[in-house]
């Protein structure tokens, strides 16, 4: 692209002319996301001992990997492969890019930092390409949730719903609409095609990246939900394990 | 009659322009476009503005309305509680000419960069809508840049020299997805029109008048065929093997 005159002068963070609140979304994203990073951190690094309340284990435990020479939480080996699907997931870059590093804290609002930027061209954030592995590996992840969710209907061998069983199985249920509504499953299951319509595949792969098309409008909203969800059904188990609450069983 | 309090920037020059405050009568179902033409027609005929159709179909009456990007003709005067002031400027990201007129003329040579429609030799031309669905919503563009002036690439860091601008990615997405062209933009994308740069921030789709959606289906599906090219290693080793993915 061809060099022009510089038409505007680098502003200021936070300058503008808009008079409208718009540092109330970036305020409340970065609030939102520092609760949710600090709750996971502690409970997934410093109390491993309360992962499970009878049919119902933790989904910052799951899957349970168990291995001799590891000393450290259980939950470490498996919350990397979430938090580096979240963290790359076309939504959070740009809700992290807007209330972490103010670049651009909001529309035509002026940005923090110098004149160095590279955007995703360069180290670190070139590796959000990689986004797609992380897709892969969080579907794993997901059907073990799935294993969880069913297995919290089986209380010793017996059919049962506890309020603990209905919050295991909502929570999976958003996760996978966060989880299938993703711009790289979108892409691999139909959007890198340019004619859909051209064999029987092609039609079948069309078909589904319609469904997957409609999750993917509402990413943002699963994004959140399931991100509360996951907390949630957490301290849930949290809080039975710690003998604070108990589990109402409905029948 | 209630009047609204317009603040508009007046001059040759962002240095030495100055907001200038009119008071204009204000009626039902009034945009800013008009109010600006009151301040034309009975306050300071010398006040340039571009405008062509009032009916935000021609992309020429882009500004900035109290700091927002907007098509002046699609702003109504009622979105603005009374009493407010109201600042009408010109975009930020391109050269001042007069007042509220911008040089856009730089989008023009992005444009002639991009290479065009290219049909395959054996192209069949009657295709099924579910096939040009994707690029009808990108042909709804009506280069009003209101993204381009938005987007904090251009606007606060500057890089015209490397980065092409959310209007051009549309306009691309639309040829790379169209079942009978024939080229792969990939590498242009990547590496002349600066689609990395990008950090999907969201700002061009938050601002576009046609409400196309420019981030989710323009940006990232083009991303990911970059991503297809350039950054998959277990893509990228098959296409080495195999050839043509
Ligand atoms: S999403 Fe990308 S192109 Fe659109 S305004 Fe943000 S940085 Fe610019
Ligand atoms: S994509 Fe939307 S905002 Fe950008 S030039 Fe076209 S109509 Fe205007
Ligand atoms: S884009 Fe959000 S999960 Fe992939
Ligand atoms: S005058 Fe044509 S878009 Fe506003």
């Amino acid at each position: 692209m061809n060099k022009v005159e510089i038409a505007v002068a680098p502003e200021k963070l936070g300058a503008t002319a808009r008079n409208d609140n718009w540092w109330v979304e970036p305020a409340l994203v970065a609030t939102g996301f520092t609760i949710f990073i600090v709750y996971a951190t502690w409970r997934g690094l410093f109390e491993p001992q309360y992962f499970e309340w009878g049919p119902y284990l933790s989904p910052f435990y799951s899957p349970r990997i168990l291995l001799d020479w590891w000393h450290w939480s259980p939950a470490i080996l498996v919350l990397w492969v979430p938090a580096g699907f979240r963290a790359t997931c076309y939504y959070y870059r740009k809700a992290y890019y807007r209330a972490y590093f103010l670049d651009p804290p909001a529309c035509a609002v002026g940005h923090l930092g110098g004149d160095k930027y590279c955007g995703e061209t360069t180290f670190p954030f070139v590796l959000q390409n990689l986004h797609r592995y992380f897709f892969y590996l969080a579907v794993a992840v997901l059907a073990f949730l799935w294993y969880d969710a069913i297995r919290a209907f089986d209380f010793h061998g017996q059919f049962g719903v506890g309020v603990g069983s209905l919050i295991f199985l909502a929570n999976v249920v958003f996760l996978s609409f966060y989880t299938f509504g993703c711009h790289a499953y979108r892409h691999l299951v139909g959007g890198k095609l340019d004619c859909f319509s051209c064999s029987a595949r092609t039609k079948t792969r069309f078909k589904i990246w319609s469904v997957v098309t409609k999750l993917n409008e509402h990413h943002m909203l699963w994004a959140w939900v399931s991100l509360f969800s996951v907390g949630f059904a957490d301290l849930y188990v949290r809080l039975l394990a710690g003998h604070v609450i108990t589990d109402i069983r409905l029948f | 009659m209630p009047e609204a309090i317009m603040k508009v920037f007046r001059g040759i020059s962002r240095e030495a322009g100055e907001f200038k405050t009119y008071k204009v009568p204000v009626e039902e179902g009034m945009v800013v476009l008009d109010a600006i033409h009151y301040i034309q027609g009975f306050l300071d005929p010398e006040l340039s503005v571009r405008w062509n159709c009032k009916a935000a179909k021609c992309g020429s009456c882009s500004a900035e309305v109290n700091g927002y990007p907007s098509l002046m003709c699609k702003t109504r005067m009622d979105r603005f509680p009374e009493g407010q002031e109201i600042t009408v400027e010109p975009l930020k990201t391109f050269p001042l000419v007069k007042d509220l007129v911008t040089d856009v003329s730089w989008n023009y040579e992005v444009n002639k960069k991009i290479p065009p429609f290219t049909p395959k030799p054996d192209a069949d031309w009657t295709f099924m809508q579910e096939d040009i669905e994707r690029v009808q919503e990108f042909r709804k563009c009506i280069e009003c840049f209101l993204c381009q002036d938005v987007c904090h690439v251009l606007r606060d860091h500057d890089r015209k020299d490397v980065f092409a601008g959310p209007r051009f990615f549309v306009r691309m997405a639309g040829l790379e997805m169209h079942p009978l062209d024939a080229l792969n933009r990939a590498e242009f994308l990547k590496d002349h029109a600066g689609l990395g740069f990008c950090n999907i921030t969201k700002c061009c789709t938050e601002v576009c008048p046609e409400e196309i959606h420019i981030t989710d289906n323009a940006i990232i599906p083009l991303k990911e065929r970059v991503v297809d090219e350039f950054y998959d290693p277990v893509l990228m080793f098959f296409k080495k093997i195999f050839g043509k993915s």
